[in-house]
């Protein structure tokens, strides 16, 4: 009988110090003076308090000091900041970096993982890695190869190690991963090599993996609770994957989940979004192919999928749907409700009731959008929460073979994983968006383990009839559904916005200007080239009672693979080609850490 | 299961025998099926005067367009990640280029996958030689050839049985 105690109160004492290790990282997380996650809080804000930097005085900032990172692909992801040191990552090999910010930027402690090359192959467009996260005291990298490794924060030293997929299959990675409570969750890449994509949780202490939900597959493999896993308010019942798809074709049917991770500690709940379907030619996967595409809520200790929305029934464009959902509270009709606004690469704005799973809004944020006509937003229809497809640009009923012209957005969306910012006190989202289209046509591919599975041949030219440049940076009213200002740009908005108390809004340009403008209006308050093009996110924190704005340079992503040499219009005749602006007039390849603040 | 290309084999049989150092890479000396050939038996495209091209070039455009632009770009004209194939087709031997394709290569953290067990590559692979060739020369604009020579039944029939 004693013995029975001892061993409950060392239970006890177990789960009290996990406990207490996400109260600290939740403290860290309100401490505006640090940023200690990717997204900057568990909501996926990027949303800072500090004001010393504001609309006023922004256009006096400077550099304070850089620093180089050694490599020289595509920088994604921010460092973060926890206490005095600042940890910087880089894109393949992965190399880690913890820096004293006490004393001019130090190096002191250095990690480099050892990775086979072959994966950079199997890595779909750059070797980019979107960034460290932190709890408990560690770092944690997961690594192009999928192995995760945590490092002790002081020092560096490698704490556990686990190995999340194969590459050998192309399970790859790119995301950072999402600390929570006790538990480290983690996505995989690899939509376009057919891996069936699932997200695990591993043990944030051991590393040790307690429980893994696929996107696609049957239900006890998606973690799926029949009669309790809800779409649109209905459970789903048994075999909802299954159902939506044709023989095996599931168990290479992508559903990758690269994205942003935000959660809900009251709800108990994550949320993250599924991306496409393999292959890219609908013709060989006939049926809904659920759930790719889908908006997942799980319970963060289970794994169990408490509500899933699917937004592109059988995919035919390549709209994944990874990017971030953000979440807020806001009034709707009077009431205040918990919200999840998504902004998704086939060019919709969502907003959701994220306890229930609700659909409350889904509308147009790039007006050029063109392949629905809008979802069906009557609960009543057959067709609740279906966008209808226009026939012109359903490469799946013009078929195989066959060249559909127009499509927008293109493949990489109206807006790719670029994390959008939310600032609580003007209600507004500030989204990077691509302003590209499309022609995609499909054809047959057959399946080899560990090689592309794509199957479509795309060309992508800037939105016609607009103005001409690849990209738009917006303010969004997610209750009204409306774009409330937008700044057009050359190219596509490849960097993650940041909002401020101060009422400046930073976002970076892959000419690689960073540019702050007005939360209110949109006007540009302050802009400054950095070496290269910038598709990472900016971040800011506070040290020795100076705020300053950190931003990755470093062209590449798919930005610097599909951009590099410009985009051509096939449809615009002799003459048009070669006349839109190529990347490679603007900026070269880099890896560099600048950051900035306030003269003295 | 083999995926090599029908006339790898006779293109290296002809390059032992005469041992003969290409003088036109690109010229096409005459056809067979739908397919052209160099005067050494080398896959080359062929443009007509009113800007046709043969099938295999728009073929390779396709395949190209799925395959390999996600890492080379577009049109084959590289990117901050992969050289520009349109000049390694010039540049490159037509046997060192298969070679590289099928077996890959590295150049520190700069790799080249290996496709040789890939049949949407090695099916295709004349297909996007003689595509990249047409880019190198710019004998066909960026984008895609608006006008093409219809599939014939021998180049169907290859591939079909390459397929499988």
């Amino acid at each position: 009988m004693k013995k029975l105690t001892l061993l409950t109160s060392g239970i006890a004492l177990c789960t009290a110090s996990m406990a207490m290790a996400n109260d600290d990282l939740v403290a860290k997380m309100n401490d505006p003076k640090q940023w200690v996650i990717q997204t900057g809080d568990y909501k996926n804000q990027r949303y800072s308090e500090l004001d010393q930097i504001n609309a006023d005085n922004v256009g006096k900032l400077q550099v304070a000091w850089t620093f180089s990172t050694g490599v020289l692909r595509g920088h994604e992801g921010s460092p973060l900041v926890i206490g005095d040191t600042m940890y910087v990552h880089t894109p393949f090999p992965n190399i880690v970096y913890a820096l004293d910010l006490a004393n001019e930027g130090k190096i002191i402690w250095k990690y480099e993982p050892r990775q086979d090359p072959d994966v950079i192959p199997v890595m779909c467009c750059d070797t980019v890695n979107r960034g460290v996260a932190y709890a408990d005291g560690k770092i944690i990298l997961h690594q192009a190869d999928t192995k995760i490794v945590a490092l002790n924060a002081e020092t560096g030293a490698v704490e556990w190690e686990a190995v999340n997929g194969d590459p050998s299959i192309g399970e790859t990675n790119t995301a950072t991963v999402l600390p929570v409570k006790d538990k480290v969750i983690v996505g995989i890449s690899g939509g376009e090599f057919g891996v069936q994509g699932h997200v695990t949780a591993y043990d944030l202490a051991t590393g040790e993996r307690l429980w893994r939900a696929y996107s696609v597959g049957p239900d006890d493999q998606l973690l799926f609770d029949p009669e309790k896993t809800t779409a649109l308010g209905r459970p789903v019942g048994p075999d909802s994957s299954l159902n939506s798809w044709e023989g095996d074709q599931w168990k290479i049917g992508g559903g990758t989940t690269w994205g942003w991770y935000s959660a809900d500690l009251e709800e108990n709940l994550f949320y993250y979004g599924s991306g496409n379907p393999s292959t890219w030619n609908p013709a060989q996967r006939p049926g809904d192919n659920k759930w790719s595409m889908t908006i997942f809520a799980r319970d963060i200790d289970t794994g169990v999928a408490k509500w899933v929305y699917q937004m592109t029934p059988h995919d035919e464009w390549d709209y994944d749907g990874v990017n971030e959902m953000i979440l807020t509270e806001q009034e709707i009709n009077g009431t205040e409700r918990k919200l999840l606004t998504h902004f998704d690469r086939n060019g919709l704005g969502y907003t959701l009731d994220r306890v229930s799973g609700e659909l409350l809004v889904a509308e147009k944020f790039d007006p050029a959008v063109n392949w629905t006509t809008g979802v069906d937003m009557d609960p009543n229809s057959d067709t609740f929460g279906r966008p209808a497809v226009v026939a012109q640009y359903s490469t799946a009923q013009n078929g195989e073979d066959v060249n559909s012209t127009g499509i927008c957005p293109a493949a990489l969306g109206s807006k790719d994983q670029q994390p959008a910012a939310y600032s609580p006190r003007t209600e507004t989202f500030y989204v990077p968006t691509n302003h590209v289209c499309m022609d995609y046509e499909p054809f047959r591919v057959s399946y080899t383990a560990g090689q592309p599975y794509v199957g479509a041949t795309l060309a992508m030219y800037p939105a016609p009839d607009s103005h001409g440049g690849m990209g738009n940076f917006i303010a969004w009213d997610n209750i009204e559904g409306k774009i409330k200002w937008s700044i057009p740009e050359k190219f596509s908005v490849w960097s993650g916005a940041l909002a401020t108390a101060g009422d400046v809004v930073f976002y970076g340009t892959l000419e690689g200007h960073l540019k702050a403008v007005h939360a209110g209006t949109g006007e540009e308050l302050y802009r400054f080239k950095t070496p290269s093009g910038i598709i990472g996110n900016v971040m800011t924190y506070e040290q020795g009672g100076k705020q300053y704005v950190g931003i990755l340079s470093g062209v590449g992503g798919w930005a610097g693979i599909g951009l590099a040499a410009g985009l051509t219009n096939p449809n615009d005749g002799l003459g048009a080609v070669g006349g839109y602006a190529a990347l490679s007039d603007y900026t070269a390849l880099g890896g560099q850490l600048t950051v900035f603040a306030l003269p003295d | 299961m083999t995926f090599i290309p029908r006339l790898l084999a006779a293109g290296l049989a002809a390059a032992l025998s005469t041992a003969a150092t290409a003088q036109d890479n690109i010229t096409a000396a005459y056809d067979e099926g739908g397919r052209y050939f160099t005067e050494d038996d080398i896959p080359t495209f062929n443009v007509a005067e009113d800007g046709t091209v043969d099938w295999l070039t728009f073929s390779g455009f396709r395949r190209y367009h799925s395959e390999c632009h996600v890492c080379h770009g577009p049109d084959g004209e590289g990117s901050t990640y992969a050289p520009a194939l349109k000049k390694s087709a010039l540049s490159m031997d037509y046997y060192d280029f298969v070679n590289v394709v099928v077996n890959g290569r590295v150049n520190g953290n700069s790799v080249m996958p290996h496709f040789g067990d890939n049949r949407n590559v090695m099916c295709y692979l004349d297909d996007i030689y003689v595509y990249l060739k047409a880019r190198g020369t710019d004998a066909v604009e960026r984008g895609r050839p608006a006008k093409k020579d219809a599939k014939s039944d021998e180049i169907a029939e290859a591939e079909h049985a390459c397929m499988g």
